[in-house]
């Protein structure tokens, strides 16, 4: 009775087979991931060191420390996350919660969906025009923040307007029902139950920011600088510009040839670091939230 | 139609004054030309088979179609003497009315906060009063005893028919002049429903009760009067006895409660 038939037989053969073939791409997917982290494990690890982090490059960036560009890196993300965060949330929320599904809605979408396809170069020199010269904040902090703020935007409203979008109806009819304002349902069932993904949208978003060298070249980020920021105004180094200018800009010496390396390292490093803080953050939530 | 069968009542004695009442969605009629009278503290039963717009009446009474823009209804419904299609703070009006439908909804909250959401919303604040309530209204739902030591716990993880309880608490929470109940009973043991049925006919002291169900015998233990809806349209509105000792004017009606056909 229970005796394979040809058919079975054969669902089984291209059953193996496509299991097979997926597992071999999703393998193929991980290589250069581990390829790139055993180069620059490999060869930035040894860079390494407390006097790395902590000092400042010397000898036309051929010797010292990366201190500036971290810290430059560590304001431009805050800066721009700080504008960015807010602004994101109020405008999904108010796509998925309030807005009517009219045209002019749909075209607010459309944007947002396109202004994630702007290449990053283009948001750069919108910030020269906007944040640098028409606001006159000049190459600053500020004006650097802003245009990775703009430009990072649309991660942060498609990332909350899904994880909103995922509260069941129900609850909120449940809400209304029993005469709660929109507000009222929001603040109490729809954002405490879709802050894991709205988290992840910032997670993405950080690591998005970290990483960016064209929008803040022109805005606020110089190659060498011999101070730290003091504030918003401010010019600053960054780590990813840093590592753009010492891979092309700069005839690095014998000894100084892996100096690169640890630099992509330590950024690579801060977003993974970061990335981990929101994580665990997230996983305490859904700990706490479930339906 | 047939007559409403029913002594003109006095208009004091009337808690929701429906009068031509159609409900669409797009082009789909969900209910056509309803009139009919609810009277204060009387159990309304609504009977008929599925789609035939008892559900589309209840969402209309709570004026749950300003939720979509596919819901429309036209023709009037008086609540305590007040047109709601006219009311601006429609926010007042729905916590005047608590709802429970088929599908359980406990919120992602605590047992306790879920119960209190409703009194919070109207600005209870203190611990004290707030634990009087929650008490009452798990007891009324026959839900005390077995989350009384876990109040704590989310109430979105109970089993279906202890969320269908919470939901009942969470609508007798709101301290309602009208209750509507969509076929509470549906994921809830016989037993509890029997003790949830007395419950509301001890509630029928205070509340207005428009209570739906798929189960004749049901309306027969609780309703007063019991509206029958047919294919969008009310056939019948008699005394519930009436259905079962061969009173009521439409054929239909006496098929259905037979079990002829639906």
């Amino acid at each position: 009775m229970f005796a394979a038939t040809d058919l079975n037989a054969s669902n089984r053969r291209k059953q193996g087979l496509i299991k097979t073939l997926f597992l071999l791409m999703t393998i193929l997917l991980i290589v250069p991931v581990l390829i790139i982290l055993t180069v620059l494990i490999v060869k930035g690890g040894p860079v390494i060191s407390f006097e790395f982090l902590f000092s400042d490059p010397k000898d036309e960036m051929t010797a010292g420390g990366i201190f500036p560009a971290l810290i430059g890196t560590v304001w431009l993300v805050s800066v721009a996350l700080l504008a960015s965060v807010p602004l994101g949330i109020a405008a999904a929320v108010y796509l998925s919660e309030y807005a009517p599904d009219n045209w002019f809605t749909r075209t607010i979408n459309l944007a947002i969906i396109n202004l994630a396809g702007v290449p990053s170069i283009v948001h750069a020199l919108f910030g020269v025009g906007a944040f640098v010269l028409f606001f006159k904040f000049g190459t600053s902090i500020l004006a650097a923040s802003l245009t990775l703020a703009v430009m990072t935007l649309p991660i942060v409203i498609v990332a909350t307007r899904e994880s909103l979008q995922a509260v069941p109806q129900a609850f909120r009819e449940a809400c209304w029902n029993m005469g709660a304002t929109r507000w009222q349902t929001i603040r109490r069932i729809v954002l405490p139950n879709s802050i894991s993904g709205i988290l992840t949208g910032v997670i993405l978003e950080v690591s998005r920011t970290a990483g960016e060298t064209a929008p803040i070249m022109f805005t606020g980020a110089a190659i060498f600088l011999p101070f730290l920021p003091e504030g918003v105004g401010d010019q600053t180094m960054a780590m990813s510009l840093h590592l753009y200018a010492m891979a092309t800009q700069v005839p690095l010496p014998e000894h100084a040839a892996n100096l690169p390396y640890g630099v992509a390292l330590v950024l690579i490093g801060m977003v993974l670091a970061m990335n981990a803080i929101s994580i665990g953050f997230r996983m305490w939530l859904r700990g706490k939230k479930k339906w | 139609m047939v007559d409403v069968g029913s002594p003109a009542s006095v208009a004091s004695d009337v808690k929701v004054a429906v009068r031509d009442l159609t409900i669409r969605y797009g082009s789909h009629v969900a209910l056509r030309d309803v009139t009919l009278d609810i009277r204060e503290n009387e159990i309304f039963g609504i009977i008929g088979p599925a789609n035939s717009g008892k559900t589309s009446f209840l969402r209309a009474l709570n004026r749950m179609d300003t939720f979509t823009t596919e819901m429309a209804v036209d023709g009037s419904i008086e609540f305590a003497g007040h047109d709601i299609n006219k009311i601006k703070n429609l926010y007042a009006l729905r916590k005047r009315i608590g709802v429970v439908f088929p599908l359980p909804v406990g919120l992602p909250l605590s047992i306790y906060d879920n119960v209190a959401l409703a009194p919070r919303l109207n600005g209870v604040r203190k611990r004290s009063e707030l634990d009087v309530i929650v008490e009452r209204c798990l007891q009324r739902a026959a839900l005390w005893d077995e989350v009384k030591d876990r109040l704590k716990s989310l109430g979105s993880l109970l089993s279906g028919g202890q969320q269908q309880r919470l939901t009942i608490a969470r609508a007798l929470s709101q301290d309602p002049d009208l209750l509507l109940l969509d076929e509470f009973s549906i994921a809830v043991d016989p037993v509890t429903t029997m003790r949830i049925e007395d419950v509301l006919k001890e509630l029928k002291q205070e509340v207005t009760i428009v209570l739906v169900t798929n189960l004749v015998q049901q309306a027969r233990r609780l309703a007063d009067r019991t509206a029958f809806f047919l294919m969008s349209e009310c056939v019948e509105i008699a005394e519930t006895e009436a259905y079962f000792d061969g009173r009521v004017q439409d054929p239909r009606s006496r098929d259905y409660v037979e079990g002829r056909f639906g």
